[in-house]
């Protein structure tokens, strides 16, 4: 083995090495490296109690009501199995919309409302020109209806 | 025999390895590279904000995608790359390959801030913030410190050799952390959002605004590139001064 192969095998096994413990250690993170917490694990009490944590999930769509004062807002957090009320009193992000991602900080009160205490708007990787967004409502509406007309009318066999 | 025509008919790239001739190579590439980085980034801005749509959820502020995408990308290329320089500089002992790990780190460096500092600028008007401690953005943070330490480490050390061989196990070190950039939106609840690009499935974007992303990325690579060729010259006119051709080059000059 010459010496320029010994040094290659000894870095290959460094990094390798290196790599392993990471992989190790951030497994062992993993838990803690969480950047919010979904409704399904806060009802699994899997998110921290007595301390302020956030959440994230969908904006359930209907669910957003303005109090009378203007500033605060009532809204739903959903994860499509579980859900979460947030009450939150601030300037919501341009992106806050209903049925699109939200994380939003803040401490779960004893009557199991979320109280925010800043909320950010999570948006996805999707990016298209208004119209071909347009179309694409326009199909998934069409194909809803679809699929409702095939719920309300089923074959009757009996 | 065929063998023994084929040798002689190709160039000897080893030939390149030494500092002596790659000097003159580097200055002729240079232009060639800068040329083409000026055309690309050209074509990209223009596709960028004048042919491709508006975003249906984000309006015109998706636009900052044309840069924080391509430097993202070449942020973590380029640690790669000074990574496997450095590595090669350790194995085969050459001078050249240390000296190309030096000349890249800047250029990663700048790359990074400009992803981040982008994206900052990005996230206020869609996320509602400039910063969070998501995996994603504290990953890509501690990727500017590798930077900046594996710089700041070779300058502290007077030798060249040996600010080489620490840098190099610095950089070697770090390369963990690249594939846990691109992962965290995978492994982990993160604010950022997913790949829009990958090479696994289709990109989820309109084909205008990946174009644009793409040229401007060709565009930040070839700049780069020609980045590092004038920093190397500049590296290897420092570190051989002593040398006879050093001095023969600088006296041409006068």
């Amino acid at each position: 083995m010459k010496p320029r192969h010994k040094r290659f095998a000894m870095i290959t096994t460094g990094v390798a090495a290196l790599g392993i413990a990471a992989v190790l250690v951030l497994n062992a993170f993993e838990k803690n490296l969480v950047f919010f917490f979904t409704p399904s694990q806060v009802a699994a009490n899997e998110a921290p109690q007595g301390r302020t944590f956030r959440i994230g999930g969908l904006v359930e769509p209907g669910s957003v009501k303005r109090q009378p004062d203007g500033v605060t807002v009532q809204f739903v957090v959903t994860d499509t199995a579980q859900t979460i009320p947030v009450l939150y009193r601030g300037a919501l992000p341009d992106l806050f919309r209903e049925g699109k991602g939200v994380v939003t900080q803040g401490r779960l009160g004893p009557d199991g409302m979320f109280h925010a205490s800043e909320v950010l708007a999570k948006h996805d990787e999707n990016y298209m020109p208004p119209e071909a967004a347009e179309a694409l409502k326009q199909a998934h509406a069409k194909g809803a209806q679809a699929a409702q007309t095939l719920v309300t009318n089923p074959p009757t066999g009996k | 025999m065929t063998g023994h025509n084929w040798t002689r008919a190709s160039v000897n790239w080893f030939k390149y390895s030494s500092p002596q001739t790659f000097f003159p190579l580097a200055a002729k590439l240079v232009p060639w590279f800068g040329a083409a980085a000026a055309l690309l980034c050209v074509a990209g801005l223009y596709i960028g904000f004048f042919v491709a749509p508006t975003d249906a959820q984000q309006g015109e502020a998706y636009r900052i995608i044309f840069i924080h995408v391509p430097a993202a990308w070449m942020s973590m290329f380029i640690y790669v790359v000074m990574a496997f320089w450095a590595g090669a500089g350790l194995v085969f002992n050459t001078r050249l390959s240390g000296m190309m790990a030096s000349a890249l780190a800047p250029s990663g460096a700048l790359m990074t801030f400009i992803a981040l500092w982008t994206g900052a600028l990005w996230g206020k008007p869609t996320w509602g913030t400039w910063w969070v401690w998501d995996a994603r953005l504290t990953s890509e943070l501690i990727l500017l410190f590798l930077y900046f330490g594996f710089m700041a480490l070779q300058a502290a050390i007077d030798n060249p050799r040996r600010a080489d061989k620490a840098g190099a196990v610095l950089a070697l070190t770090g390369v963990v952390n690249i594939p846990i950039i691109y992962f965290s939106v995978q492994w982990w609840n993160t604010l950022h959002q997913g790949a829009s690009v990958s090479l696994k499935s289709a990109p989820s974007m309109a084909a205008t605004m990946f174009a644009g992303m793409i040229v401007m990325a060709l565009g930040f690579w070839m700049y780069s590139i020609a980045a590092a060729l004038l920093r190397v010259r500049c590296i290897i006119l420092e570190r051989e001064h002593r040398s006879d051709w050093v001095a023969q080059h600088m006296g041409t000059l006068k």
